[in-house]
Formats: structure tokens, C-alpha cells, sequence
């Protein structure tokens, strides 16, 4: 088991306080807290060896280009892809999917084509497919899901066909928790010809990626959601179909040879990579991935279902009016509720007041929350630094609230 | 129809005297917000329609008005209660006034009582939003005369 105490001490913003009360943060899925290590990478980045990577033929420039390649390498491992060419750093999940969209979206969907998604997506997995669906014809179609907030699995086979070309799913969704059996969907997919995406950005730092077991054509996550900083992610890719596809950006870095007869193209992973990087975020993601690491994945996952599992039981047996969303069987640590007569902007206002930090609202997956006639939900998300004691203030918080305006 | 004892800077002191009792304790300031906004009489259904959203509010409040011997009547409603608390203070000052009592208010209670503050910068542009549109039925019926 995790060492929580000791966990903590590596995020200093866990010692602050917020109106007053020691700040309890349960707005993980959001973003989670930066420990110190990632944010000392940024600096001494930038106060000891700033410099652009990839062209310099000078010192700092070796040791920047050192480091950027070896957060690559670290991702690598981290999902366990074959190669490190496979692995296309990005600005986070939102930009991975729109590039899949954009290039292997534009170069195998037509008229009539289907792109299938869960009804439990986030917008940004599923606006980038309408863009593209728009343009050539092809259409959007959502997954249902059982009240208990699973994919049917008997509709997406019902839903799959020849005409789909696209499976776009998550990992696990940020408004309900639902771990999705991606393994059967990729394997299902894979039947009728269909590439699948997989967004990992609420499973990245909390479950293990295994992209050869699952055998999903494109991953997509961010660093802000696994202790780096934000505007920093990557896209994993098939290296047969990283090649196939057209450029997303074109600029410096993803070309070999550009005259106005014609340009030619960089090699993997480059080619996807235009412009200058963002090298610093880059390093610290690096670093990031090594925290996780030296805690372990499997020790994070376990305090976080524990979590999870106390806060779940807790809320059901003290405020009773609450409904939980999001019953799935198998969950990241994601508690999404109602509470009867009282709006969830008001319970997160409330909250605020006592230094707890929860997301209220529609969790950028509105369709998600027509599904179930909602406007939006309160969501509690926890991480591997939280505590029973936190949860128990968050509870006794919710308790108050009920009595005043319940 | 009461006559207005009170004028609109006479209103505002008065609601600011009563946030004061609350010594800028920010959960009772919220608590106290929500009971105001309990307390405001909620509008029919059938007026919670589309035209009657105030835009630029990150929940849903409807505005209505009515024109009763020269004076602007304001009802308004919101999905939240601290939405509605927020509205029902900006009633209480500027209900049953002329519309250019309206036009010319100064409302300076909101910064006084340190509300940016508390309700964070997005439920404060929804504010102005509100007086915004308040404002601009009042100028509306200024032109009827």
C-alpha cells in the first residue's frame, strides 16, 4: 500500500489552505496536483540548459534534445509500444484526437461511412469526428449505454458493420468512472476492419496501458491528468498507419526536403511533430512518468479504489437523497451524484467555502448527460494523495448542506 | 402598488449593513445568498422559456417584467438557488422603480460586499449580465415613455 503521508509531502500545494480550510482536492479528473520534481524539471530546464532540440550542433542543445527524446522512451515503456517512433508527443488529448481525425480520419472516411462512439464520451472525442464526418459525408453514431452507465455491448455489435470505419471510445469516462472493456471493443472492431481509438485520459495514470495487449490502433492521453503539466500529451499509433497518414501540421521538423517542386515528409515520429516543441512540459512529463513509476500504478490504483469504494459507501448511507451516476462494476476512482432540491453549482459553491474542490456541471460530455435527463452532476475524483479523513470532511460537508437546504 | 420609502442608495447601504453581520465568513455569506434566493417567489412555467434567459449567465435565470404606472416590475427565477439570491438582491434595489431611477443607478453594493470575492470572476460577469439586462428593459419602456 501507499505510503499517503509521505506521498503527500511531494505536492506542496497539498499544505496550502483555501478559504480558510486545508485544501481537500477532489477535482482530479480534471487535473491533478504537480509534485515538486516535475516542477523543479521545468526550471532547471530553463535555467540550465534552454535550448532548441534536434539542430544545435552545440552542447545545450545535446543535453536538451537528451532529455526530450528520453520522455518519449519513458512513454514508450510506460504503454509498453513496440517502438518509441510510435509515440507522437502532443499538446494532450484533445490535439491527439483531432490528429487522428484530421489524417486518418480524412483519408479513410467517405460518404455513407460511420464513425461509432459511446454515448459516455467526452465532447472532444467526439466533436473532432463530427468535423470530419461533416466534410466527407460520413456520420457519428453513438454507443448506448445501460442505466448503470456500461456500453450494451449486444448494441455496438448490433451498430458495427463494413461501413464503420472509425471506433472511438475511452478508456474510462471522466463523468461516470465506467472503465470500459476496450480489449472486446478494439477486438470486435478489428473484425469488421475498423481502427479504434482509445482516449486514455482518466485511465493514463490510474490503470496500466498495455497498447500491444489491448491492440488499439491510436492512444491518446495528457500529462496533466498524470502529475505533468497542461498542454503537454501524446498520441500513440500504429506504426503502419503513422505512416500511411497524411501530416497534421506542416512547418520546420516534419520535413526532409521542402522546395516549391514539392516537399517531402520527416520520418516517424517527426513527421507529426511541426514547429518547435514544447520542450520544457516535454522533460517535466518525462519526469512525471518516472513519479508515477517509482509509486507504481498498482499501488495508486489500489488507494484510489479504496477511496472510491469508502466515499461511495458513505454517501449512500448519510445522504440518502443523493443519486449516484456511474454504477458500472469496474470504475476509476470517479463519484458522480445529484442531491435531491439542491443544484450542483450550489453543492460545489458550498464545498468551496470549506476548501473542497470538486467539478460541477456537465463534465464536457453533454450528451452523456441527456442520456440520463440531467444538467449536470457533482463530481468528487480522487487521487493517489487523498485521504479517508478528506473524504470524510467532503461527507460531513455534503451532510450540512442537505440539512440546511435539502 | 407600495410606495418606495427607500431609494436605490438607501436599499444598497441597508444590504450592505446586513452582509456585514456576516463578518465576512464566506460559508454563511453563500448560506445567506441560497435563503434569499429560496425566498424569492418563483415565476410560472410558462414564462422559462428561451427569450426570457439572461445571456451570459453560467446558469439559467429568467427575467420578466411588467410596466405598472410608470414603474418597472421585475420577477426572476434561476435553476440555482445562490443564482437566485444574486437576482433577488438586484430586485430588492431596483423593483418598482422608473425607468430612469433604473437608467441612472449606481449599484455599488456588489463590490462593497466583496461578492466578486466570493462567487469567483464567471458568476460575477453573470451579474452584470443581469443588471445589464435589467437596464435594458428599463431603457426599453423609457422609449414607450
Amino acid at each position: 500500500m501507499i505510503d499517503v503521508e509521505q506521498l503527500r509531502k511531494e505536492f506542496p500545494i497539498l499544505s496550502t489552505e483555501v478559504n480558510g480550510h486545508a485544501l481537500i482536492y477532489f477535482d482530479n479528473a480534471a487535473t491533478n496536483q504537480k509534485p515538486k520534481v516535475v516542477v523543479d524539471a521545468l526550471q532547471e530546464y530553463y535555467d540550465g540548459y534552454n535550448s532548441n532540440v534536434h539542430r544545435g550542433a552545440h552542447t545545450l542543445a545535446d543535453k536538451a534534445t537528451k532529455a526530450f527524446e528520453e520522455t518519449r522512451t519513458l512513454l514508450q515503456e510506460f504503454i509498453n509500444a513496440g517502438k518509441s517512433e510510435e509515440v507522437i508527443l502532443t499538446k494532450g488529448t484533445t490535439e491527439g484526437i483531432n490528429l487522428v481525425a484530421q489524417t486518418y480520419g480524412r483519408m479513410v472516411l467517405n460518404e455513407g461511412d460511420i464513425v461509432l462512439v459511446s454515448t459516455m464520451e467526452h465532447h472532444s472525442n467526439i466533436v473532432p469526428w463530427q468535423l470530419i464526418a461533416k466534410e466527407k459525408g460520413a456520420s457519428v453514431i453513438p454507443i448506448p449505454i445501460s442505466e448503470e452507465g456500461e456500453i450494451i455491448f449486444e448494441e455496438y455489435e448490433r451498430l458495427l458493420s463494413d461501413k464503420v470505419k472509425v471506433v472511438a471510445v475511452n478508456h474510462a469516462s471522466n463523468a461516470l468512472g465506467t472503465i470500459n472493456p476496450v480489449e472486446e471493443i478494439i477486438q470486435k472492431a478489428h473484425e469488421v476492419n475498423a481502427k479504434v481509438l482509445i482516449d486514455g485520459a482518466q485511465s493514463a495514470a490510474h490503470l496500466t496501458v498495455d497498447v500491444q495487449a489491448m491492440d488499439c490502433d491510436f492512444f491518446v492521453t495528457s500529462a496533466h491528468k498524470m502529475f505533468g503539466p497542461t498542454g503537454m500529451g501524446f498520441l500513440y499509433g500504429k506504426e503502419e498507419l503513422l505512416n500511411a497518414m497524411p501530416p497534421f501540421l506542416g512547418g520546420g521538423e516534419m520535413i526532409k526536403e521542402v522546395s516549391f517542386d514539392g516537399t517531402t515528409f520527416n520520418e516517424l515520429p517527426y513527421k507529426f511533430e511541426a514547429g518547435t516543441p514544447n520542450i520544457a512540459d516535454t522533460i517535466a512529463f518525462g519526469v512525471a512518468v518516472q513519479f508515477i513509476n517509482k509509486w507504481g500504478r498498482e499501488n495508486i490504483a489500489a488507494h484510489e479504489k479504496a477511496l472510491l469504494d469508502y466515499a461511495t459507501e458513505k454517501l449512500k448511507k448519510e445522504v440518502p437523497t443523493a443519486k449516484i451516476y456511474g454504477e458500472a462494476q469496474n470504475k476509476v476512482s470517479v463519484l458522480s451524484f445529484v442531491i435531491e432540491n439542491i443544484h450542483n453549482y450550489d453543492i460545489g459553491m458550498m464545498l468551496d467555502a470549506r476548501g473542497i474542490a470538486v467539478r460541477t456541471g456537465h463534465h464536457c460530455t453533454q450528451p452523456l448527460m441527456a442520456r440520463y435527463g440531467l444538467e449536470g452532476t457533482v463530481r468528487a475524483s480522487f487521487s493517489a494523495y487523498n485521504t479517508f479523513e478528506e473524504v470524510d470532511k467532503f461527507i460531513e460537508g455534503l451532510v450540512r448542506i442537505v440539512k440546511m437546504f435539502g | 402598488m407600495a410606495v418606495m420609502t427607500k431609494n436605490i442608495e438607501e436599499i444598497q447601504n441597508e444590504i450592505i449593513d446586513e452582509f456585514d453581520l456576516l463578518d465576512g465568513d464566506r460559508e454563511s455569506t453563500i448560506f445567506y445568498i441560497m435563503e434569499l434566493g429560496q425566498d424569492l417567489p418563483a415565476i410560472d412555467e410558462s414564462d422559462k422559456v428561451d427569450e426570457n434567459i439572461i445571456k451570459g449567465c453560467q446558469s439559467k435565470v429568467w427575467l420578466t417584467t411588467d410596466f405598472v404606472d410608470g414603474h418597472v416590475i421585475f420577477n426572476a427565477d434561476s435553476n440555482t438557488d445562490i443564482t437566485k439570491g444574486l437576482i433577488s438582491l438586484l430586485i430588492r434595489v431596483l423593483n418598482n422603480r422608473t425607468p430612469q431611477e433604473i437608467i441612472n443607478a449606481d449599484l455599488f453594493f456588489f463590490d462593497k460586499i466583496g461578492m466578486n470575492g466570493v462567487i469567483g470572476s464567471q458568476r460575477s460577469n453573470g451579474f452584470a449580465s443581469m443588471i445589464k439586462q435589467m437596464k435594458f428593459y428599463a431603457l426599453a419602456y423609457s422609449a414607450k415613455g
